[in-house]
């Protein structure tokens, strides 16, 4: 991949991005296709995943079988590099000393930034998601209603390539015929959820992933996508003819070589360079995004990484995308006379109401799946069946805001050092299993056990906020962020229905529980704030000036040529993953953009 | 890449440092001392942020090993009490379990601090109490004595898993099982037959839909 040195890079830019992910490489694939000439500052290094994903390696050829260290915080063949949520160098501070008070930021500096690493789950937020407050009376209304945002819903999924079925839920849409890609079968474990959970009211249906069960339709796509640009057609056609269909083997978070698996520099980046239109500045920290007389922005102040020299992008736009709560930074840091509270801040809520998924688990195992016929349950690895939020027409019946969908997690996954233990509370052994009686107890209760997983809705509140840290600065001198969190009532009251709904669904399995479910003290199970990577907000949309950061177009209401395309602009966390609403939010500000711009109005 | 990789000479400077430690320290100090020594904390760096994904990896490459000869000769014996060969698959120490735990051990990040203590300190407790059974060493105890030492830790740990010797089997154990089942031949044991590139998928086969009562996906 061709990348530039800060001396090659050009005098201006029609668009300098900071970041390299969902929403930057979105921006970057939707802009440079249109002709537009694009500047990417990523902090990371160039990472290809076509050369250094470890896809068929076992556990056994990494170092300390492949266990998370402080290195490597997601394992070892996680497709991440220089990321995690501690780096050297690069701290963050938590107000508050109290454990359920902690967030835990989750960076990635590297090219592609997180969608290198990540599941691929792929949902649309539904109607009700974007009007929290006029719904509940809690948390904020988008600027926007779900039907707005559809049509780009369906052009990132056909872009991207997301695998699902349409089966007509309340709140969780459908796409339009013909965007999704045939799911993968069940495994036996989710058929058996599906047949029992479907007693309790429950449906359990095929996820929405970003992988290619099949080829992509290189012929028909582009021309849906990109009518009337056939240089555009013509790219995406080639690119999308070299991505191959999943091969079934191997979790996506290792990074996919055959580009099966999405990542933005398989799919935007590659094609968007392609163009002639792109330039990529890879470890490029940026400090402070510039503003002319005029009071627009004019560019970017980056460190060079390599050498700690200070560099200057300058753009006719700005756009950040660098993961939610790091642009957020940026705006706090980008202090200036007109913004002396940091950029696009006049209203004061730049940092403001930073929401996240709230999270549990409850598992347990299930005789039933024991002793089964050996066969390779692999599938896509991770992820395919799940249960949409059952309740979504009941929600003002429920004394929590927030729904959530659950996830399965079954089958006969490649064994983990964790292995070794896992049958201890099973095995009818005197004592720990071990010799003869462990190897009978693992060949009969391998893949007999049963996850699920809820992540649910967040309304944002007052309590769960960012801020600048008074003294605290990364090791290039840029202050550091200092987080505020608290989950409410609402957000326990949510988790103790999880714990509860999710043992039922195990008990009608016929589940052998090793652990009571937290139904009565639901801050035991809820996931720390942060810990599932989802946080959004800290520069959110709205349609008042006054209460939010940009307009609907994600344009700062300040500085209208300073554009935010990551998680940052969302008001609120639904019960569906962000990271698709991040790609259709960045290409539907993309398209306004190149409008914008062809007008002259920026 | 800037990963604070080990270079040739300092790992030859911990290796000669190490070799030269461990037999004062550990074999031939007398047993009764052993057990009460601290063992050395490891000064080696890890792999750093940005390793090479695609290599792979052998013991004692990153960082230097720990275990002396008669350490890793008692942990080939339990590796293989642990995971015996029987008709199906292989031991544990056939598949080089011993060099898993020792590289675990020898770890310089935060997480495998203390079971690098415990393992050591287990080592050693094991040998006196070979000696309390009149034997110089846990290796020159009868199969069948040994067997029974081990079945007795296994009945501690599950009674309290953080709470010595039990604690030390508990986690020698979750070592060596879960180094077991992460090798291929481990893996071909307990039943995993994935991990290999298919042109489909298509769910479960009819015989394990018939066993659980389901009707295929359509």
């Amino acid at each position: 991949m061709p990348l530039i040195s800060p001396k090659q890079k050009k005098r201006e830019y029609d668009v300098v991005i900071v970041g390299s992910g969902a929403g930057g490489g979105q921006m970057a694939y939707s802009l440079t296709m249109e002709g537009v000439k694009v500047l990417i500052l990523e902090a990371g290094r160039m990472f290809d995943p076509v050369t250094e994903s470890a896809m068929l390696h076992t556990w056994d050829q990494a170092p300390l079988r492949g266990v998370a260290t402080p290195d490597k915080q997601y394992g070892f063949y996680d497709a991440s590099v220089e990321s995690g949520w501690e780096i050297p160098g690069e701290p963050y501070a938590n107000a508050s000393k109290e454990k359920l008070r902690q967030f835990q930021w989750w960076r990635q500096r590297m090219m592609g930034g997180r969608t290198n690493h990540w599941g691929r789950v792929s949902l649309r937020n539904g109607p009700y998601d974007f009007k929290t407050r006029s719904r509940l009376g809690v948390g904020l209304d988008w600027p926007i209603c779900y039907d707005e945002l559809a049509p780009w819903y369906d052009k990132a999924e056909m872009l991207v390539g997301i695998f699902g079925a349409n089966e007509g839920i309340e709140n969780s849409p459908d796409s339009s015929p013909g965007v999704l890609l045939p799911p993968p079968r069940f495994r036996a474990g989710e058929l058996l959820a599906q047949q029992r959970a479907r007693k309790l009211g429950i449906d359990v249906v095929p996820i929405h992933r970003a992988i290619l069960t099949r080829a992509q339709d290189a012929a028909r796509i582009p021309g849906k996508l990109h009518p009337r640009n056939r240089k555009a057609q013509r790219l995406l056609a080639q690119n999308m003819r070299l991505r191959l269909p999943c091969i079934y083997a191997t979790d996506c978070h290792r990074g996919c070589s055959i580009k099966a698996a999405f990542d933005s520099t398989s799919v935007y980046l590659t094609p968007a360079l392609k163009s002639g239109n792109l330039d990529i500045l890879p470890n490029s920290m940026a400090r402070e995004v510039t503003l002319n007389k005029a009071g627009k922005a004019s560019g970017v102040t980056f460190i060079d990484k390599t050498t700690g020299a200070e560099h200057h992008a300058k753009g006719r736009v700005v756009v950040l995308a660098a993961g939610s709560q790091e642009s957020v930074r940026l705006l706090l840091n980008s202090k200036s006379n007109p913004f002396p509270d940091g950029l696009a801040n006049s209203s004061g809520k730049v940092g403001k109401h930073l929401t996240d998924s709230v999270a549990s688990r409850v598992s347990a195992q299930i005789p039933a799946l024991e002793n089964l016929p050996l066969h390779n349950e692999d599938g896509v690895v991770g992820q395919q069946a799940y249960m949409p939020w059952w309740l979504a027409g009941q929600q003002d019946k429920l004394d929590f805001s927030g729904g959530y969908k659950a996830l399965t997690v079954s089958g006969r996954k490649m064994p983990s050092l964790n292995t070794g233990r896992s049958f201890d509370r099973v095995s009818e052994a005197d004592g720990i299993p071990f010799g003869k009686q462990l190897k009978e107890d693992a060949r009969r209760y391998y893949g007999s056990f049963q996850g699920i997983g809820a992540q649910g809705a967040m309304a944002a509140n007052d309590d769960c906020y960012c801020e600048l840290d008074p003294q605290l600065k990364d090791k290039w001198g840029i202050p550091a962020l200092r987080f505020h969190w608290k989950w409410s009532e609402d957000e326990l009251r949510q988790v103790s229905h999880q714990q509860q709904a999710m043992a039922e669904i195990l008990d009608a399995m016929g589940g052998r529980f090793f652990r009571k479910p937290d139904i009565d003290n639901p801050e035991k199970a809820i996931s720390q704030g942060g810990r599932i990577i989802h946080e959004v907000g800290g520069a959110i949309t709205g349609a008042d000036r006054s209460k939010s950061v940009t307009n609907q177009w994600c344009q700062t209401w300040d500085v209208p040529n300073l554009i935010m395309a990551d998680g940052a602009v969302f008001p609120g966390t639904a019960d569906k993953n962000p990271t698709l609403t991040i790609m259709a939010l960045a290409y539907r500000a993309a398209d306004h953009l190149i409008e914008e711009l062809n007008q002259g109005n920026i | 890449m800037s990963s604070p990789r080990l270079n040739r000479r300092d790992a030859l400077q911990w290796i000669g440092a190490a070799t030269a430690a461990i037999p004062l320290l550990e074999r031939d100090a007398p047993a009764a001392d052993r057990s009460g020594a601290r063992p050395r904390s490891v000064v080696a760096n890890g792999y750093g942020p940005d390793p090479d994904l695609i290599r792979a990896y052998s013991p004692g490459e990153l960082w230097p090993l720990t275990f002396n000869d008669a350490q890793r000769r008692l942990t080939i014996v339990l590796c293989d009490i642990i995971m015996p060969a029987d008709e199906s698959s292989p031991s544990a120490s056939s598949l080089g379990v011993q060099d898993f735990v020792d590289e675990w051990i020898s770890s310089p990040y935060p997480g495998q601090k203390s079971d690098r203590a415990i393992i050591l300190k287990g080592l050693a407790w094991l040998d006196e109490e070979a000696v309390r059974r009149g034997a110089r060493h846990f290796v020159s105890l009868p199969a069948k004595e040994q067997l029974a030492i081990c079945q007795e830790l296994a009945r501690q740990a599950k009674k309290d898993s953080r709470k010595f010797p039990g604690s030390f089997f508990y986690r020698l154990r979750n070592l060596v099982a879960g180094g077991y089942y992460t090798t291929p031949a481990g893996m071909k044991d307990i039943g995993y037959l994935g991990n290999t590139p298919q042109t489909e998928w298509n769910g479960p086969p009819d015989e394990v839909l018939k066993k659980l009562n389901l009707t295929p996906q359509q």
